[in-house]
């Protein structure tokens, strides 16, 4: 609020001016070191909007709901810039990429990190649409840089679903638009949240009811719900390790906030069909139906995509249930599941260079010929299962509690599939981590500092977690319903 | 007026739910794209209708963009791809074409139940025509479910976007319209350029979206 500018305008205005810039700069290093620093002034933007957050207008809006995404973006944001620019450097040495083609790399990345950061903070929302079709469709350009048949197919793959998925979304928000512009009146005051939230009691239920089956759809099929999931491992598998990390940490959670924004209006309408019992059935879908299909996988990276469906699936099916408890512990997965997931593609991505393979059956005794990274698997699939006493331990122990308390019937396809998820990748982190060496034992160059903070961070947070922090959650899970 | 402006739109948009009926059953891909431009120019007449009837200036420009972009330049793109990958043959559906269209009747009978049961809170106007655009949405999507070949599902997702114009611009004063039907020709103009770069020639034999599904986890 410190005259004209404020961070807002620094979280848009940078990431867009940084990619133009990036697009034109010929060499990768300064490229790479523009990129984090660029990531690390949003980062340091984003956390500024806890203290002084600018009033809402006609286009963009800061609440206590969206700067937690905000400023877990931003920070994953810069973590993954960091990883990425020792990732590339040994991308570029092997030829997989061009330097050409790393020059669109780092404009698309920062370029992403505009549409991501528009979409978290959009008031208006068509315009927030609009972001998510935008970050969909940078992350298909990335998807399929490496040109190989393999990445080309997933990229279209992931292309055609997420257009359905966008367009499905576009349909929904017309439908909210026709609910909405009888009582609040035509034109653009009828698209903006803040008026949307206002005015949701009088809204048709039977049109918000429709919007929301359409919205949940469309933009589930962007958070990775079980039967619209189909792109998300192969979008996974075949990008670059940074990308994946991006998609898993971030690129989910902004399509999970589209969907929790537009339950927010369907709560504060009483005529209208609860929300919880459809996010609570697609979640529980996704969760059993991925740690079935965790068990089958070969390639370490779509393996770990598929964890990402499952946890994506703990946190819609924790929104669902509802109730403070829930909600609390949904906000808190979702955090811990970006920092340990992007940590995980962070360590994966190293392995699978120094291996020069992502199949599991080709990766063998990583503690001995790689300690820090064999060591980092064992200790980021630990966290990821949930084991004490990291901090997705926490979360996924009170959405359970919760769960026993508000649907005790649901807990136990829930348990079940947390512990099939267990199993699945406790058996193949055994198998890649222990064991006789095998293949290329060459020292790793890439930097694992963010591998390590991630961790630290799940560490701590699973042991103590800072009471201003815990004050923030509650009244986000309060606001939450 | 306000009768003859209803029965107009009606009309417009029923014939768009026709033509995306007589996509489900085309068997050939010149006249699947043909169709296609028809359904693409019917949108057009329909938006500048509503522009007409609303007195929306900006809606001209959708509609214009409709005309221009949907009904000439991408079916002529495609017609090229066509030619140059040789395949104007190769519509295969999945479901043969009698169960296809049962599903599409069943479908257009579900929007019709879902819209029709809206009180009379919203706009009748935008309440029809959204009965019809979901209609159409829903056929778009049945047509890139049965339909294997990629230019095919790339014409099915376009029809399914037609319909979502038509609900935009039948949403009384809705901002945006422009911006959204242009962000949707950037996206569709991707959609074009991506089976273009595809190399189709060069690393697959085939543009059919079942040679994606060997990508399918069971081979690595």
């Amino acid at each position: 609020m410190t005259g004209w500018i404020d961070a807002t305008i620094v979280l848009l205005a940078l990431p867009a001016a940084t990619a133009a810039l990036l697009a034109v700069l010929p060499s990768y290093r300064v490229s790479a070191a523009i990129n984090v620093a660029a990531a690390f002034i949003g980062f340091l933007a984003s956390a500024s909007l806890f203290v002084a957050a600018p009033p809402p207008n006609a286009y963009i809006v800061i609440d206590d709901l969206n700067v937690v995404f905000i400023v877990l973006n931003t920070f994953v944001g810069f973590t993954a810039s960091l990883f990425s620019a020792t990732y590339i450097a040994h991308e570029i040495e092997t030829g997989r990429i061009k330097p050409a083609h790393l020059r669109f790399y780092h404009a698309m990345y920062q370029f992403l990190l505009f549409a991501m950061n528009l979409a978290l903070i959009a008031n208006n929302i068509g315009l927030m649409w609009a972001a998510v079709e935008l970050a969909t469709l940078t992350t298909v350009l990335m998807v399929g840089i490496y040109q190989t048949q393999a990445a080309i197919e997933a990229a279209w793959k992931y292309f055609i679903l997420g257009s359905v998925g966008v367009a499905l979304a576009l349909f929904g928000t017309i439908l909210v638009y026709i609910a909405a512009q009888p009582v609040v009146g035509e034109g653009v005051q009828a698209m903006l949240w803040t008026n949307l939230l206002e005015h949701a009691p009088r809204f048709d239920p039977t049109l918000l009811d429709l919007a929301f089956v359409f919205l949940l759809l469309g933009y589930g099929t962007k958070v990775g719900l079980a039967p619209l999931h189909a792109w998300l491992p192969d979008a996974h598998a075949e990008g670059p390790t940074p990308i994946s990390a991006v998609l898993s940490g971030l690129l989910l959670n902004v399509a999970l906030y589209a969907v929790l924004r537009f339950k927010l209006l369907l709560d504060a309408n009483a005529r209208a069909l609860a929300p919880g019992p459809l996010m609570a059935t697609l979640g529980l879908v996704s969760v059993v139906f991925a740690a079935f299909m965790l068990y089958r996988r070969r390639d370490v990276k779509r393996m770990f995509a598929y964890s990402s469906i499952e946890h994506m699936g703990i946190i819609v099916f924790a929104f669902g249930i509802g109730g403070p408890l829930a909600n609390f512990a949904a906000l808190l997965h979702m955090a811990m599941h970006s920092l340990t997931k992007s940590a995980i593609f962070y360590t994966v991505g190293q392995i699978a260079q120094v291996k020069g393979t992502q199949q599991i059956a080709e990766i063998r005794g990583l503690t001995v010929s790689h300690p820090l990274l064999g060591w980092s698997l064992v200790f980021g699939v630990f966290a990821i299962v949930g084991l004490p006493p990291m901090g997705v331990f926490m979360s996924e122990f009170l959405i359970v509690t919760s769960t026993f308390a508000r649907a005790p019937w649901l807990a136990l396809p829930l348990a079940l599939g947390l512990l099939l998820a267990l199993g699945a990748l406790v058996l193949r982190m055994q198998s890649m981590a222990f064991g006789a060496p095998l293949g290329s034992t060459a020292p790793t160059r890439s930097s694992t500092l963010p591998i390590l903070a991630h961790f630290a961070l799940v560490l701590i947070a699973g042991i103590w977690l800072p009471p201003p922090l815990v004050a923030w959650f509650h009244h986000v899970a309060a606001m939450l319903r | 007026m306000k009768g003859l402006a209803f029965d107009v739109s009606h009309l417009l948009a029923g014939g768009l739910v026709l033509l995306s009926f007589v996509q489900l059953y085309q068997n050939r891909l010149y006249a699947l794209l043909n169709v296609y431009s028809l359904q693409a120019f019917v949108l057009a007449l329909s938006v500048a209708w509503q522009a007409f009837v609303q007195d929306e200036s900006h809606l001209y420009v959708t509609a214009f963009i409709a005309f221009l972009f949907k009904a000439i330049v991408v079916p002529t793109a495609l017609h090229r791809v066509i030619v140059q990958l040789g395949i104007q043959r190769d519509v295969e559906n999945v479901v043969g074409v009698g169960p296809t269209m049962l599903a599409g009747l069943a479908l257009v009978a579900l929007a019709e139940v879902v819209m029709l049961r809206i009180a009379g809170d919203a706009d009748v106007l935008a309440r029809e025509d959204l009965a019809f655009a979901l209609s159409v949405v829903l056929l778009g999507l049945l047509m890139m479910v049965v339909r294997r070949n990629a230019v095919s599902m790339v014409v099915g997702f376009m029809s399914l976007e037609n319909g979502l114009i038509l609900a935009a611009a039948g949403a009384k004063g809705m901002p945006l319209v422009v911006e959204i039907s242009v962000a949707f020709s950037v996206l569709v103009a991707l959609v074009v350029i991506g089976v273009f770069l595809f190399r189709i020639s060069e690393t697959f034999a085939t543009v059919d979206a079942e040679a994606l599904d060997s990508f399918r986890d069971g081979r690595r």
